[in-house]
């Protein structure tokens, strides 16, 4: 015999917990510890869905594992961009105003700054649309 | 209250509480070791719950490699030893954090809490029902999940390749 309410409240407070900690945090890396404390709410909650009655197809068991496999690729390209920011910028502050040289600049007098930096606006540009 | 609520009320404050800690701590590496007990602790919830798969799969996938690269990207980000000084925050905006997280526990509790009725009894839940079904009805899902996987390699490398490409020119052009 168990009750539901136990999962609910913690479910409650771990999401809780992962909107606080997105929301203060001004590292990079520790901004994913947040989306973490998130993505482990919603698993309690999918999972006390299907403790109790029986659940179709098994989905109680299956989603929560599709969902930890989601998070898993999620993680590696957030870290794989944060690196690659890191790499770029010199620092993964999230409040630091972005570098003007980063920003694709725009044609025509301009056109000085644009050349040091050579390709960078087609880069931006497709790095745009795989987002 | 019975053996199986005191057990999950156990392993959610041993979540809630490393959960607290790991988002409020000032040292960046001391976050991701508290992560870890926070998984810990709602892995022992859902072994609680009766999934034993799915908590086994949580500590093989986010305590042993999630968590493991997050440390890696600490390490390669040169985070401080002790506590990060440059990406401190003001008190208000820890405050205003703290009532945003507040107010979302409240909500979902006001939208959860009148659907928990009295006491019932755990379902058990078979490993090879599990099984059957998702290498039966959840096949396609599942190999769709195996190809998202390759994409992100994919996509990790590709992003981590193609600016390390673009500084080494933009650099040499600079010189």
């Amino acid at each position: 015999m168990i009750h539901l309410a136990g999962p609910y409240v913690v479910a409650a407070l771990l999401v809780g917990l992962g909107v606080m900690g997105v929301l203060v945090r001004r590292n990079a890396v520790l901004l994913l510890i947040g989306v973490e404390l998130i993505l482990s709410g919603s698993l309690v909650l999918l999972v006390a869905s299907g403790a109790t009655s029986a659940s179709r197809w098994e989905a109680s068991s299956i989603l929560p594992l599709f969902v930890i496999t989601i998070a898993a690729a999620e993680v590696v390209v957030a870290l794989a961009v944060i690196l690659t920011a890191f790499r770029l910028r010199g620092s993964i502050d999230l409040d630091e105003p972005l570098d003007e040289r980063l920003i694709a600049p725009p044609r025509g007098p301009r056109s000085a700054p644009a050349s040091r930096w050579g390709n960078q606006s087609g880069v931006g540009a497709s790095g745009g649309e795989g987002a | 209250m019975t053996s199986l609520d005191l057990a999950f009320a156990a392993c959610g404050l041993l979540a809630v509480v490393a959960g607290l800690l790991a988002v409020t701590t000032r040292q960046v590496v001391h976050a991701a070791l508290w992560l870890v007990v926070a998984l810990l602790g709602v892995a022992g919830c859902l072994l609680v719950l009766g999934h034993e798969l799915v908590a086994l799969v949580l500590v093989l996938v986010y305590v042993g490699a999630i968590v493991v690269l997050v440390l890696f990207a600490l390490m390669l980000t040169r985070a401080p030893i002790g506590p990060d000084l440059a990406h401190a925050v003001p008190w208000w905006r820890r405050v205003l954090a703290g009532l945003a997280g507040a107010a979302t526990t409240g909500l979902l509790l006001a939208a959860l809490l009148p659907l928990a009725g009295e006491a019932v009894e755990r379902r058990e839940v078979a490993n090879a029902a599990v099984a059957t079904e998702l290498f039966g009805t959840w096949v396609w899902p599942f190999e769709a999940l195996s190809v998202l996987l390759l994409a992100a390699l994919v996509a990790a490398l590709a992003v981590s390749r193609g600016a390390g490409v673009d500084t080494s020119r933009g650099g040499g052009g600079a010189a």
